[in-house]
C-alpha cells in the first residue's frame, strides 16, 4: 500500500487520539518503526495490521472509524491540502460527485503509483445517486462515507448518505441531494495555497 | 456592436463567443477593439477595451515586427505571443484569423504558462475558464506536485539527517569520541588529494596495559578518555585527532609545516599526559610516545609510507626510554 494511504491513517489516529495513543497502535501493529513515509512504499497487510491495532486499542467498530478518517481527511486542518485537491473536481457537490470516477486517474498524475478507490457513480434521477467503491481496503465505502459527508459540508450542500453493504464485490453508498444550496460553503479560491 | 459574425458555414453571436472563448478578442480591420471575451476583459478591470486599439492594450512579443496592425494579417493562423504593457505577467499566447467577411481580426488567446501568476493576480474562478480549457486541470496539477514535492523534501531531510547521524557514527570512535581509522583515512586522502602541507603524529600509550590488568578495564576506558581530552585541547579545530587501536592515536595537522612547532606540541601533550589521573580514588600513571612525520619531507608523500614513518620514529622514541617525541628523517628510515 502506498505510504501517502499509510501516513493518512496514521495522521489521522494521531491527530484524532494523540500521539501516545498511535505510539500504542504501531507498536501492537508491529510496524517496527514510528512512522510511515508519504512516499514509500509498503507492504499491503500493513494497512489491515494498523486498522484491526486501532480498533482494537481505541475498542472502536472498523467502520465509524473509518468513516471518522474520511471525514478527517477534508476536513483536519493538517490535511487541508487533500480537501483542495478534491474541490478542483467541481464547482458544485454535484460537480464533485462527478468528478470522482476521475478520482484514481488525478491521483495518478500526482503520484503515478498511487493505488486510489475505483469509484462508480451512477444516477438515480436528478437528486439520488449510487456511488460504487472498490479497493484492497476492507470498509472503504465507509471512508468513503465520511469524506462524502465531510465534501457536502465543504460544498454547503444537505445530502442524506447511507452505506447499503456490498454489492458484486463493491461496497455501494446511496447518496440523496436534499438541497444544493443550503448553506455558505467553505471558500474556495484555485491558486489560494501556490506561491 | 453585438453584430454577429458570419462565414460561410456558422454564425455565431458575440455571447456565443464569449461562452465559446472566454478570452477571445475581435479587432476591426483598423485595429480597434469591437468585442473582448469577459475573462480577458478581467485582465483590464480600469478599462472599457471596446475604446482601445489591440496595439494600445498589447504587445505582439512573438513573431517579431508587429508595430502595426496592417502587420498582422501576415501572421494569421500562427501561434501569437502577446504581451499585456505595462504587466509583468508572461505573455498570452493565441491566434488571429480573419474572418471570411472582412470584419477585421479574431483572436482566442489564453494564459499559457502564466496561468496559475494569472489566476491568482486576477482573482480568477472556474466559471472564467472555456469547459474545454485544462487550465483547472493544470492548477490541480501544479498543486498536486506542490504537495507531493513538499512530502518528498521533508522526507529528503529526514533521510540526509539520518545519512550526516549514521556518518558521524561510523567516523566516531565510540568509546573517546574521537574520530577512528576511517575517518583518518578519509583526512589524510583528502589533504592529500588538496596537496596541503601538513604533519602527523603518531602516539602510543606507555604503562596503559598495566593500567588495565591491575585497575580493571574501567579504569583503563577512563584513561582513554583522559587522554583523548588532552589531545583534543593541545590540537587545533581543524587537526584530527583519531583513535586507531587500543591505546594507538594519530593526529594530523594541516599546514604546520614546522618543525620547531611540531616539537613543541608533542613535548606539551608528553607533558600532560604524564601527570597521574585518579580513577576510583586509585592513581593512573601513564606516559606518551610520539613519532611524527612531515609531508614536506617527500617528494610524493603517501598516506601509507607516513604513517609507516611515523610509526617508525615512535619505536625510536620507545627505545630511547618512552615519553620522548622523534621525528622521522631519512637516516632514521635508514637503521
Amino acid at each position: 500500500m502506498h505510504g501517502l494511504i499509510n501516513r493518512s491513517l496514521q495522521c489521522f489516529l494521531r491527530d484524532t487520539y494523540g500521539p501516545q495513543a498511535w505510539g500504542t497502535i504501531s507498536r501492537d501493529a508491529g510496524l517496527g518503526f514510528d512512522s510511515f513515509e508519504a512516499m514509500l512504499a509498503y507492504d499491503a497487510t500493513l494497512t489491515e495490521d494498523v486498522i484491526r491495532a486501532a480498533m482494537r486499542h481505541l475498542d472502536r467498530p472498523r467502520e465509524t472509524m473509518l468513516e471518522d478518517l474520511g471525514t478527517y481527511l477534508v476536513s483536519h486542518p493538517n490535511v487541508e491540502a487533500l480537501r483542495r485537491l478534491l474541490r478542483f473536481g467541481g464547482v458544485t457537490f454535484v460537480d464533485f460527485l462527478h468528478s470522482l470516477e476521475d478520482l484514481p486517474g488525478r491521483g495518478r498524475m500526482a503520484v503515478p503509483d498511487l493505488d486510489l478507490p475505483n469509484l462508480t457513480l451512477v444516477g438515480d434521477g436528478d437528486d439520488q445517486f449510487r456511488l460504487s467503491c472498490s479497493n484492497s481496503v476492507n470498509g472503504i465505502g465507509f471512508v468513503m462515507l465520511g469524506l462524502l459527508r465531510a465534501m457536502a459540508d465543504d460544498y454547503g450542500t444537505l445530502v442524506l448518505l447511507e452505506h447499503q453493504g456490498f454489492s458484486n464485490q463493491a461496497e455501494m453508498i446511496s447518496i440523496q441531494i436534499l438541497e444544493e444550496s443550503f448553506a455558505v460553503g467553505r471558500r474556495f479560491d484555485l491558486a489560494a495555497r501556490l506561491g | 456592436m453585438d453584430g454577429s459574425l458570419v462565414n460561410a458555414d456558422i454564425e455565431l453571436s458575440v455571447s456565443a463567443l464569449d461562452q465559446l472563448m472566454p478570452m477571445h478578442l475581435w479587432v476591426s480591420a483598423d485595429g480597434l477593439i469591437v468585442s473582448a471575451g469577459p475573462t480577458l476583459a478581467k485582465l483590464f478591470p480600469q478599462t472599457n477595451m471596446r475604446a482601445h486599439r489591440l496595439l494600445d492594450l498589447f504587445e505582439i512579443r512573438r513573431p517579431g515586427g508587429v508595430l502595426d496592425i496592417s502587420d498582422l494579417a501576415a501572421h494569421a493562423g500562427q501561434r501569437l505571443y502577446l504581451g499585456l504593457r505595462g504587466c509583468a505577467l508572461p505573455p498570452l499566447r493565441g491566434i488571429a484569423l480573419l474572418p471570411a467577411n472582412g470584419q477585421g481580426f479574431l483572436l482566442n488567446l489564453s494564459f499559457g504558462i502564466g496561468v496559475v501568476e494569472a489566476v491568482r493576480h486576477h482573482q480568477l474562478t472556474d466559471a472564467d475558464f472555456a469547459p474545454t480549457d485544462l487550465a483547472v486541470e493544470l492548477l490541480y496539477l501544479v498543486e498536486a506536485k506542490s504537495a507531493v514535492m513538499d512530502e518528498l523534501r521533508n522526507l529528503n531531510l529526514r533521510l540526509q539527517g539520518a545519512k550526516v547521524a549514521a556518518e558521524v557514527q561510523a567516523l566516531t570512535d565510540t568509546l573517546t569520541g574521537l574520530r577512528n581509522r576511517r575517518a583518518l583515512d578519509h583526512d589524510l586522502s583528502s589533504l592529500l588529494q588538496q596537496i596541503r602541507p601538513f604533519s602527523l603524529m603518531h602516539i602510543d600509550l606507555d604503562y596503559f596495559k598495566a593500567v588495565n590488568d591491575t585497575l580493571g578495564h574501567a579504569a583503563g576506558d577512563h584513561v582513554l578518555r583522559e587522554v583523548a581530552k588532552v589531545l583534543s585541547a593541545e590540537t587545533r579545530d581543524g587537526d584530527t585527532v583519531a583513535r586507531v587501536g587500543g591505546d594507538e592515536f594519530v593526529i594530523v595537522l594541516p599546514a604546520l609545516a614546522d618543525t620547531a612547532k611540531l616539537d613543541q606540541i608533542a613535548l606539551r601533550i608528553i607533558a600532560r599526559l604524564s601527570v597521574p589521573m585518579e580513577f576510583d580514588g586509585k592513581v593512573c600513571q601513564i606516559a606518551a610516545s610520539i613519532g611524527m612525520t612531515l609531508s614536506t619531507h617527500y617528494a610524493r608523500p603517501d598516506a601509507e609510507q607516513m604513517l609507516s614513518d611515523a610509526d617508525q620514529a615512535l619505536y625510536a622514541s620507545k627505545r630511547a626510554g618512552r615519553a620522548q617525541a622523534t621525528l622521522f628523517s631519512t637516516e632514521l628510515g635508514a637503521q
